[in-house]
């Protein structure tokens, strides 16, 4: 459901999606897609681990054919999401059943993707409803809906860089509708995520990863269900 | 959407003169920023993915990666054009093929969710075909999405939330009060508050308890049970019957009766047919065949 928002009537006659679940198979396809974004290209390794009803009942409700369909880059609502396994071409995908902490969400998977530029391990949930959630980049704990563009940084936790972030994107005449830093221990690595209320282009991107101290940048589309 | 109750929806229909659809397009069109047409193209769409569900629903088996959908509304639908034309049976067919469709990972639109997504499309699909009512389709849709939207913020939609009551009941009302903007013509917006009650009354208490937690048994079946339910408290309000208690206080009333269900009957597979011997062994079964 939105967040800042009244819940509409389009959010009950909809969304149109690939059955049987929102939860299970909408949600789950918006989840590898956010990972994909994440790591900044399609995977050439994916390990997937699933915990809870994910695990249980997932074969079920094609949360496996799921996943995969939205490493592959697809839309909730895309036919092809039935035979994403035979559709992988060069990507070594293998899945594995795991169990998380008590508090974690029990549709929660864990993806370990490796790219040509590097590897990232993204864990999100699905709440409902086909709305989920990011809560783990790699060690950093994170919020990210992916109901609005995000552009994602990791750097050196220093004063400054939020405002130079922040000065490319008003130079591209893009609004920021939210931030939040997350950080592991003062003075190290932070990541910081920006919702915008605009796509950020590759050259702002560009922009950003050349200031100083800035190591990581990915742009996270929204995924409208 | 701006209103909160069923009953502040009809009274300004009333007020205005217009039917309950128009006020909730004009709402929608301020809250989204979007033109009404623009809105009517959006639900446009919705419907068409909706009609082409029940058209593959019909035409092939479905079957699903669990067995446990096999092609129900394909054998009914071959019975039925021998047996029986009737709008019943043509509602029967349609529920089933959407919801089989979707237990076998076909497009579909989860209205209010994806287990409960065979109900509208089902009642109003059928009903405006049969009736030449296919011009007031759109605005059928938006009334009940209102209706969706009013229940979502005072109870839930969610199996997981309120039991099955909240997903196939809710879907149930917003069917009724879709039928009745397809006769907004010929009825006042005040059958939509009888409608709505009468729905819910019937269905209160459902749970849900998905064989192997699966949206299958007894989902796909139990659209058929809420589109009837539907159709029939649609015809019985038409006729003139009224149900004293008011539509916001039966949603109220789903509400509390969703809070009572214990967790083992909302969608944790964990009571009522999903805890059968049967159903275990299946459950196992399927588990089984997964490793």
């Amino acid at each position: 459901m939105p967040r800042d928002s009244e819940i509409t009537v389009f959010d009950i006659i909809g969304p149109i999606m690939i059955g049987p679940s929102s939860s299970h198979t909408a949600g789950a396809v918006r989840l590898g897609k956010l990972a994909r974004s994440i790591l900044g290209e399609k995977p050439l390794k994916a390990r997937i681990g699933f915990h809870g009803s994910f695990r249980d009942t997932g074969k079920g409700h094609g949360t496996d054919k799921a996943v995969v369909a939205g490493l592959l880059g697809f839309l909730p609502d895309d036919e092809r999401i039935p035979h994403s396994l035979s559709l992988t071409d060069d990507m070594d995908v293998d899945f594995y059943d795991l169990e998380l902490e008590k508090s974690a969400h029990p549709n929660t998977v864990v993806f370990e993707l490796t790219g040509q530029n590097g590897t990232i391990t993204v864990r999100g949930a699905s709440l409902g409803g086909g709305a989920v959630v990011v809560d783990k980049i790699n060690d950093f704990p994170v919020n990210l809906s992916g109901d609005y563009p995000a552009l994602l940084t990791v750097h050196k936790d220093r004063p400054g860089i939020i405002q130079a972030v922040s000065k490319v994107l008003a130079n591209f005449d893009i609004n920021i509708a939210y931030m939040k830093v997350y950080r592991l221990s003062k003075g190290k690595k932070a990541l910081m995520i920006i919702e915008t209320d605009q796509q950020v282009p590759k050259a702002a991107q560009d922009e950003i990863l050349a200031k100083e101290d800035i190591n990581w940048v990915r742009f996270v589309d929204k995924i409208s269900l | 959407m701006g209103f909160t109750s069923i009953t502040a929806l009809i009274q300004e229909a009333i007020t205005n003169n217009v039917s309950i659809a128009d006020v909730v397009m004009q709402s929608e069109s301020q809250a989204l920023g979007l033109d009404i047409l623009s809105l009517r193209q959006q639900m446009q769409e919705r419907i068409d993915v909706m009609r082409q569900a029940i058209k593959k629903g019909l035409s092939k088996k479905q079957e699903s990666p669990s067995l446990l959908t096999d092609g129900k509304a394909y054998t009914y639908e071959k019975w039925r054009l021998k047996n029986d034309d009737s709008l019943y049976a043509k509602v029967i067919a349609r529920a089933l093929a959407v919801a089989e469709v979707n237990a076998c990972m076909g497009r579909i639109v989860a209205a209010p969710t994806a287990g409960s997504c065979g109900i509208l499309p089902a009642v109003l699909l059928t009903y405006a075909d049969e009736y030449n009512y296919t011009h007031r389709l759109v605005d059928a849709f938006f009334t009940a999405g209102a209706v969706g939207v009013i229940i979502a913020k005072n109870a839930s939609i969610s199996g997981a939330e309120g039991g099955c009551q909240a997903e196939c009941g809710s879907a149930s009302a917003m069917a009724a009060a879709a039928l009745v903007e397809l006769e907004a013509e010929k009825m006042s917006p005040l059958a939509v508050d009888h409608v709505v009650a009468m729905t819910l009354q019937n269905i209160l208490g459902l749970v849900c308890d998905p064989v192997a937690g699966l949206v299958e048994i007894p989902c796909v079946t139990r659209n058929v049970l809420c589109s009837l339910n539907a159709l029939s408290c649609f015809t019985m309000v038409k006729a003139g019957l009224k149900t004293p208690i008011p539509a916001d206080e039966v949603i109220k009333a789903m509400k509390e009766v969703g809070d009572l269900l214990p967790d083992s009957l909302k969608e944790t597979a964990k009571g009522g047919i999903a805890n059968t011997p049967t159903a275990k062994k299946i459950a196992k079964e399927i588990f089984l065949r997964k490793a």
